[in-house]
């Protein structure tokens, strides 16, 4: 390589070498490398020289440009990092700071309740009714074998409107709206609001019950036992929870059972929330009443029905441990958010 | 029904403890409220006699007593009871007696003078609420015998909260019945002797409502000692049943109610002009009863009247003037069986409910009057002294209920129970009941007891044979349900994603009562008709809802007492709105106040707005259609601010409204900004099933103008002309900017709008594209007076 060219291409490297940004280093590639660039000036006066010398001659020149070529690319990937480098540590951010973000809300503990069981009850093949909330005296009452003047009318505290005219006292009604439009089989589970005229500690003028019921040519007891054993097993995610049928008397079923669990605040001990007893009682049910039957045109010979109806702030409160009832409808946001998760 | 063990034992003794008791009564249906002592656990006290009695020397108020206790020597006791004196015999609390675990009897002066022991009043003892000086003892108590085994205190009390069908059990020969059946055990009914009449004396007996009343017995008594006192034991069964002592006769009657379960009544004979009338009352016939009360009678009440006057309410409460008092020597007594459709419910309509109503009501055993006057008499005799006169009596057998037998299929046990019990048990059970058993080819003819109301069809019976068998031995079984699956309609609206939806955007879901405050419903409904409860639990929440909005504003508003600044909830539920006919509709409802986040640093904290909750409420319908199907039109609504609500419209519909509070309304409540949606489920209708469309292969082109719109046009005008006039190759027409202010003539906004064009056979030519564009501009310049903007 010629001296002249030798230290044109180390004066084009120092230049690269103390380059300290990709603007300079592009300047001086086309200083040197470019269309106008002093090796391109070389390698235009190559033509000067004699025929034999010219390829050795193009040949120095050829690799000088890549020796510059080389040096430019090592010294522009060097500075890529290092900008690189220095943007990542500009951009560091401090990762524990809250995200941005809208809150969930949530679901009021009765609804959360009541989706729960429905849920339950649907894997089981019930489906869901609904019912109106003002009823008739025929489909509170009369229907369900309460004749006007019956003393089970007095366990009802009922908020009227007029002589026929109600505020369901139970979501038994649906019971007969349902079998008054549809025959079996039936299986089916309402779920709502229901009122009693009664305001104090352990009572709110308006609760929430579900109503279950099924009809069918070969329905027993012993079904009602297993629906309602694993139901509950089901709810409280348990598989040994204790739980008993007591005779009782509700008048539109027969024969008529009220359920208990073992107690789930204490195991069955003996605490307060069970008086003491050991037990809790969830539920009434029994099999569907011949006369009720008889109200909706279904054959009690031919067909046989299991009916249950539990209250939904009762399960909601063991569930969950609340001790006050009229929590539930205070709406204290304080209240409510401690069932959104 | 509350009553003692010890009396039950009495009839029946089963070899179980009490809890096993109590258990087993509780699983026999006759549910065990609770289980309490007869007593406290005191000890020491014994039955002493008061010797003397001398005026302490240094208080006015005391007395110094000695007292024998049945030991060898007398003791010394300071007594601040005035009714202490010689001859007495009291309970006696003995040196080093608890009275309860807190209280020890120690040797004591009081002023001075030496006290040994305590004389108790019954309240001191746990056997009163109050009493008023010491507790006399009858003069044959037994000197130095301890206290609670004379008055057999260690006993409990047991009450049973009976259901209404079983008004057998509402006495102690009733529950017995049942216990003896449960073990097996023997029931050995107390003798009761017929009292022959030591007289002629009677009171003539008219029963002018057999149906009401099918038998009437009536007995005189006459020359009773009107000062004779009620025994202990007797008392102290009626305080064990929770019912006090009043006076010797009331305290039989009741001892006999509680004992057989027949209420009874005494009368005072010089009081009944005549002789007795039993008779509907006529109307507007005035009686005084025995609690003070004076009532204007209905003429559907079943009376106890004489020749002039009512003197009871059948069945119900006796009058006051013709009841036993102090000054009465003859007394007429009576035992009547009063059909239960006579008494239900009658009681009630004058807001009363008696131990008497209360048994009259679910059935009192119709063969049971006899034997009860016969107790009565008998007790009376012994307390209180006399003659009785024979018993009078009238009785209308047809009109006494009537046990016809019940056909019991064995087959139709199983049918119902689940389980094959054997015939043998069966009978068994059913003749333990005390019913009569008859053999049938494929089961059972049955006679129910006169005692008993509730048997009238098959299951009556099966469900007894259930009961007393066992629920428990029953067993848990699935049947093969039948198959049949939920058929939801895909594309219904749901309301469970609906209310999940709105919790994922930070709604609060609540649940507020269905009944409102008349202000509130003036104030956010005032042009619906209310429908107003006839007996609310208060004037407060006498009035069922028209909207949800009463009940989301006044969780607002106690919320925002209690320190939540931002408070964003939803309800879902009925209104109830009365115009030709009474609807019922579910609605979904939803109102937000405070910044649109919760306060985070990365966000500033912006105030809500009306289109925070169109937007959300958006995101709800999506699930019916894209946004935008449904129509925001402004319209005024009473509640609203009127530059802020709209009316909702989906596929010609109104759906709902939404909007901001009005000031005023705003004001009266002081509340800050409110929105508020409201939406009709029932009106929503169904989303349409996806339908596929191929997928385009060419390029789809956007185009953006910027249109000049005149103020008073709104948005969703300019989109309905656009999409008019826009070619089908005009894919979607959406809004990105909305600009009023500088470059922008006051009077206009600056609406830029973007066009997506695709066709799905070609690619697009500029021409094509060029003419969708000018086609919609002219439309919007013609319709709308939109200009370009420059």
């Amino acid at each position: 390589m010629s001296t002249e060219l030798e230290k044109l291409l180390t004066t084009a490297q120092t230049a690269v070498a103390v380059a300290d940004h990709l603007t300079e280093i592009d300047e001086i590639r086309v200083k040197y490398l470019g269309k106008t660039g002093v090796f391109t000036a070389q390698l235009k006066q190559l033509g000067q020289l004699p025929k034999a010398e010219r390829p050795a001659a193009g040949q120095l020149i050829n690799q000088a440009k890549q020796a510059l070529q080389k040096t430019i690319e090592l010294r522009k990937q060097a500075l890529e990092q290092a900008a690189l480098a220095e943007r990542l540590t500009a951009e560091k951010i401090d990762v524990s700071l809250p995200g941005r973000r809208s809150d969930a809300g949530g679901l009021h503990p009765v609804t959360r309740t009541m989706q729960r069981i429905e849920s339950i009850f649907a894997g089981a093949g019930f489906t869901v009714a609904q019912g109106p909330e003002i009823e008739d005296d025929f489909h509170n009452f009369e229907a369900l074998n309460i004749p006007a003047h019956h003393p089970a009318r007095a366990m009802h505290d009922t908020f009227y409107f007029d002589e026929h005219l109600l505020l369901r006292t139970h979501t038994s009604p649906v019971q007969i709206r349902v079998m008054q439009h549809a025959k079996p089989p039936l299986k089916v589970i309402a779920p709502g609001r229901v009122y009693r005229c009664d305001s104090d500690l352990t009572h709110t003028p308006m609760f929430h019950q579900v109503e279950g019921f099924m009809v069918d040519d070969q329905v027993t007891f012993a079904d009602l036992k297993g629906i309602l054993n694993a139901f509950l097993q089901i709810f409280f995610e348990r598989d040994d929870l204790k739980v008993r049928f007591r005779p009782s008397y509700f008048p539109f079923t027969e024969p008529s059972a009220e359920v208990d669990i073992q107690c789930v605040m204490c195991g069955g001990e003996g605490c307060r929330v069970c008086s003491h007893t050991g037990w809790l009682e969830v539920l009434g049910c029994g099999m569907i009443h011949p006369e009720v039957m008889r109200h909706v045109d279904i054959d009690s010979e031919t067909y046989t029905g299991y009916a249950f109806g539990m209250g939904v702030e009762r399960l909601a409160m063991l569930r969950y441990g609340v001790n006050d009832l009229r929590l539930f409808f205070e709406n204290d946001l304080r209240f409510l958010r401690q069932f959104a998760a | 029904m509350r009553f003692s063990e010890a009396w039950l034992r009495e009839w029946t003794n089963p070899s179980i403890q009490t809890n096993e008791l109590a258990d087993q009564l509780s699983m026999a249906g006759l549910e065990v409220d609770s289980v309490e002592p007869a007593a406290p656990p005191f000890n020491g006290v014994v039955v002493g006699e008061v010797l003397s009695r001398e005026q302490h020397p240094d208080a006015d108020k005391l007395s110094v007593c000695q007292v024998n206790i049945g030991a060898d020597e007398s003791v010394q006791i300071v007594c601040g009871a005035q009714n202490v004196a010689a001859g007495m015999r009291v309970p006696v609390a003995t040196l080093g007696a608890h009275l309860s675990p807190e209280f020890k009897i120690r040797k004591t002066k009081l002023r001075g003078v030496q006290s040994m022991g305590m004389i108790c009043s019954a309240a001191e003892l746990g056997l009163a609420e109050s009493s008023e000086g010491i507790m006399p003892l009858p003069d044959d108590a037994p000197i130095g015998v301890d206290f609670r085994a004379y008055l057999m205190l260690d006993d409990a009390c047991i009450e049973v909260d009976l259901t209404p069908d079983r008004g057998d059990c509402l006495s102690v020969a009733g529950i017995a019945r049942e216990v003896s059946v449960l073990n097996q055990s023997e029931l050995s009914i107390p003798a009761i002797n017929p009292m022959p009449a030591q007289t002629k004396t009677v009171c003539k007996v008219a029963v002018q409502a057999p149906s009401a009343c099918p038998r009437y017995l009536c007995r005189v008594l006459e020359g009773v000692n009107p000062q004779a006192e009620t025994p202990n034991w007797l008392l102290e069964r009626l305080r064990r049943s929770g019912i006090r002592g009043i006076s010797p006769v009331v305290d039989v009657t009741n001892y006999v109610m509680l004992e057989l379960g027949q209420p009874m009544h005494g009368f005072d004979l010089a009081q009944i002009q005549g002789g007795i009338q039993v008779r509907m009352a006529q109307a507007d016939e005035k009686l005084r009863l025995l609690d003070g009360n004076e009532v204007t009678l209905q003429a559907d009440t079943l009376v106890i009247a004489d020749h002039a006057k009512p003197l009871a309410m059948a069945g119900i409460m006796g009058g006051a003037a013709s009841g036993v008092s102090e000054a009465t020597t003859d007394i007429l007594l009576e035992a009547a069986f009063f059909t239960p459709l006579a008494i239900t419910g009658k009681a009630r309509t004058y807001g009363l409910h008696t131990d008497s109503s209360h048994r009259f009501e679910r059935g009192v055993d119709y063969a049971l009057q006899h034997l009860a006057m016969e107790r009565a008499t008998a007790l009376l005799l012994e307390i209180v002294g006399g003659q009785p006169g024979p018993i009078v009596e009238q009785t209308h057998e047809t009109d006494l209920p009537q046990r016809q037998p019940i056909y019991l299929r064995r087959e139709r046990i199983t049918r119902v129970l689940g389980i094959n019990i054997e015939d043998a048990t069966v009978v068994d059970i059913l003749t333990r009941l005390g019913m009569q058993v008859m053999e049938q080819p494929d089961g059972w003819a049955i006679t129910a007891p006169s005692a008993r109301f509730d048997m009238t069809i098959e299951v009556d019976l099966i469900e007894e044979i259930g009961r007393i068998y066992g629920y428990n031995k029953i067993p848990s079984g699935l049947s093969a349900a039948p198959v049949s699956m939920a058929s939801k309609p895909e594309t219904a609206f749901s309301l469970d994603r609906a209310k999940q939806m709105l919790v994922d955007r930070d709604y609060q879901e609540v649940i507020t009562y269905s009944f409102i405050s008349p202000d509130m419903a003036n104030l956010i409904t005032p042009k619906t008709q209310a429908v107003t409860l006839a007996n609310p639990i208060s004037a407060d929440m006498s009035i069922m809802r028209a909207s949800l909005w009463p009940g989301l504003l006044s969780t607002l508003q106690y919320n925002l007492a209690r320190q939540q600044e931002r408070v964003r909830i939803f309800e879902s539920g009925l209104t109830f709105v009365k115009e030709d006919k009474l609807e019922q509709k579910p609605y979904l409802a939803a109102a937000i106040c405070g910044t649109a986040l919760a306060e985070q640093w990365g966000e500033t904290g912006r105030k809500v707005d009306f289109y925070d909750l169109k937007g959300d409420l958006e995101a709800v319908l999506s699930q019916l259609d894209d946004p935008g199907a449904c129509t925001f039109a402004a319209t005024d609504c009473a509640s609203l601010h009127p530059g802020q609500s709209a009316r909702i419209w989906r596929q010609g519909a109104p759906i709902g409204w939404i909007g901001m509070l009005h000031p005023e309304i705003q004001n009266t409540l002081s509340l800050p900004t409110v929105l508020l949606f409201e939406i009709a489920l029932s009106e929503l209708g169904a989303s349409e099933l996806p339908s596929f469309k191929a997928l385009s292969k060419f390029p789809s082109i956007r185009r953006d103008l910027a249109l000049l719109v005149s103020e008073a046009i709104s948005y969703q005008q300019v989109w309905d002309v656009a999409r008019a006039a826009a070619p089908d190759i005009v894919r979607s027409i959406k809004l990105f900017d909305v600009y009023t202010g500088e470059h922008v003539e006051p009077g206009l906004k600056s609406l830029a709008l973007n066009l997506t064009l695709q066709d799905s056979s070609q690619t697009l030519t500029d021409q094509a594209v060029e003419q969708a564009t000018t086609t919609v501009l002219a439309a919007l310049a013609d319709q709308l007076a939109v200009k370009l903007r420059d």
